[in-house]
């Protein structure tokens, strides 16, 4: 109480005072609490708007010798080349393609496997098939990755599937047809459990006098599903479904990197991995800063979009 | 009261059996690995396939291998490095940016939180990013692992809500002592905030665990690298310069013994984390809800 009506206080008298004196008493009063944050602060300037700075030269044929600033300004010469090129449209294409995929698969069998999840009476074997199904969420991707080249490998453990259904094994990784698919199961195998905690824990929020009530009703399990279960973890799937179109662009670049090779650039290559090909490998600084700069223009739309639609769904699911 | 329909019982065994299936392929990679890691290795050279029990007589030649291996011995020891040192930095810098971004009536906390909440939104890029760290001379240095990514802020959020939800009582009747902010921060807000301090923590340092991008393309000398770094060029890049242990067996075997190595090293880096995750699984579902109420 003492508090909240000390803040008033100095509400109201600040507002006869200048900014200046604002600041300035703000300043006094406050300084070795602001002194922590310079650290903090140090790190964002250098670290996230240093960065920020040297987007100029997207628009600048980049000598090392001359420096960011230096540099001679071109325009938006690298950014008609990207799009002239027919690498522009590939890589775009196949930045939706995987994303979409992944969208497809990846979202919704997490939410079907804790609903299957939720169902189950035995605890041991709820808690069992919890701990094994979270597991490979915590094995890194490096090992993933390798996993995935010696599972997929001519003589590997798919290609033995295969020969049992009288096809002919292949490297599954050599072949462009099949990348996206390597791409999306392997993250299901990973990530199905871990991205079911979520859902499972919105499940549990549910009112069980929801589901004692429909049963009166004459609702049997199904119908319960329908009108109970999904309707209660509705804002949880929407707010999900948001924040993974927001992260879009940030996703599975990494992956895609330690498993794409030439052969199957026709359908692994994305806009992220792409930049890092131009610019870390052949040196090509402005260009691939001009396309790294499409990627994260696009970035910055459906973050903004993202964070729009949660704020606007927290409002009418809590009211 | 708990009768079961025909119907509620078929879709009951139905739903064990596939719980039971999808764990089954959950865990048939990882078993995979860990029985061919024991096998011959003329046989696992010979043949990929499946394997559910070791092939031939059992050895752990390969164990003996890696572990023998310098490179993975010194990947080992810089991973400890950066996630030791890595976390402590980035916890440092997160309680106090936390803290402070918590305290209510500073007048400039508005406009820092909006410039940190920024860079959520938007980014620099990969090149300007690879450009400051080598305008900063940190290429080749171990601070290029740790000081670019410090901060996250996603964590930083996840502490300040949590720093904000502490009684303010309890900070007023501590500065009435004579509690400078410094021993507030470290003697109230860690230990009152402690799930989320451990969760945070957690998370710092398992994504120093994973990073092998940063190391990838700001380290030039292999005795800085850490171990994700190493994994990659034996299991993806297939370099022997990194298998040197190798040239322990003779010339002829050193190809059959290069895929039974394989499977031991991925063993080696997987099961220390395997058998820790159980006892931290709490503290990560944990995380997933504190980071999810936040969105």
């Amino acid at each position: 109480m003492a508090i909240r009506q000390d803040t008033i206080l100095t509400a109201s008298a600040t507002k006869r005072d200048s900014w200046t004196s604002i600041v300035a008493k703000d300043w006094r009063k406050h300084w070795k609490i602001y002194m922590m944050i310079i650290p903090v602060l140090v790190y964002y300037f250098v670290w996230c708007y240093g960065p920020m700075y040297g987007i100029l030269i997207a628009f600048k044929e980049f000598s090392p010798r001359k420096g960011i600033w230096g540099s001679s300004f071109v325009g938006l010469r690298h950014f008609k080349d990207f799009f002239a090129s027919p690498f522009a449209f590939r890589v775009i294409r196949n930045t939706i393609m995987i994303n979409f995929w992944n969208l497809v698969f990846g979202f919704p069998l997490p939410i079907v496997f804790a609903l299957l999840l939720n169902e189950v009476r035995n605890r041991l074997y709820k808690r069992t098939v919890q701990t094994i199904t979270y597991m490979p969420y915590f094995i890194s991707l490096v090992v993933i990755c390798g996993m995935i080249v010696d599972f997929t490998a001519s003589d590997g453990v798919i290609g033995e599937i295969i020969k049992f259904f009288g096809g002919t094994p292949t490297n599954l990784l050599a072949d462009p047809k099949y990348f996206r698919a390597i791409y999306v199961i392997s993250d299901l195998w990973q990530k199905l459990g871990w991205d079911s905690i979520i859902f499972l824990s919105a499940l549990a929020a549910i009112n069980v006098e929801l589901y004692e009530a429909a049963t009166i009703d004459g609702a049997g399990k199904l119908r319960q599903v329908f009108h109970v279960t999904l309707p209660g973890i509705m804002p949880t799937i929407a707010i999900l479904l948001v924040l993974r179109i927001g992260a879009m662009m940030s996703l599975g670049f990494e992956k895609i990197i330690l498993l794409y090779n030439g052969l199957t650039y026709e359908t692994a290559d994305v806009i992220s991995s792409y930049v890092y090909r131009k610019g870390i490998e052949e040196s090509n600084f402005g260009f691939s800063t001009a396309v790294g700069l499409f990627n994260s223009v696009i970035n910055f739309v459906l973050v903004v979009f993202a964070n729009w639609a949660s704020g606007k769904m927290t409002e009418t699911s809590l009211w | 009261m708990n009768k079961l329909s025909t119907g509620e019982k078929i879709f009951r065994v139905f739903n064990y059996l596939l719980l039971f299936a999808i764990c089954v392929v959950t865990l048939y990679p990882l078993w995979h690995v860990a029985m061919a890691s024991i096998s011959d290795p003329l046989i696992v050279y010979a043949k990929r396939g499946f394997y559910f029990y070791p092939a031939g007589e059992i050895t752990l030649r390969g164990y003996k291998l890696v572990l023998d291996n310098p490179n993975i011995i010194s990947g080992f020891l810089n991973t400890l490095f950066y996630v030791v040192v890595g976390t402590s930095i980035s916890m440092f810098l997160t309680i106090l940016g936390a803290y402070v971004l918590s305290r209510k009536g500073l007048y400039w906390n508005n406009l820092i939180m909006k410039i940190i909440v920024f860079t959520m939104y938007f980014h620099g890029g990969l090149i300007p990013f690879y450009l400051m760290v080598k305008n900063m001379g940190l290429l080749d240095s171990r601070w290029s692992i740790i000081l670019p990514i410090a901060v996250n802020t996603w964590n930083l959020i996840i502490m300040r809500t949590a720093f904000a939800g502490i009684p303010e009582s309890l900070v007023e009747s501590a500065k009435l002592d004579g509690a400078s902010d410094w021993r507030i921060v470290w003697v109230i807000m860690v230990p009152l905030a402690q799930a989320t301090v451990a969760v945070i923590a957690l998370f710092y340092a398992v994504r120093m665990w994973n990073e092998w991008f940063n190391p990838s393309i700001f380290l030039s000398s292999k005795d800085k690298y850490p171990i994700q770094l190493l994994l990659r060029e034996i299991l993806l890049q297939n370099d022997t310069k990194s298998m040197t242990q190798l040239s322990a067996v003779g010339q002829s075997q050193q190809e059959s013994y290069r895929l039974l190595v394989k499977y031991c090293t991925i063993m080696v880096a997987t099961l220390p984390i395997l058998f820790v995750y159980p006892f931290l699984q709490r503290y990560f579902i944990q995380g997933v809800m504190i980071g999810s109420v936040k969105g």
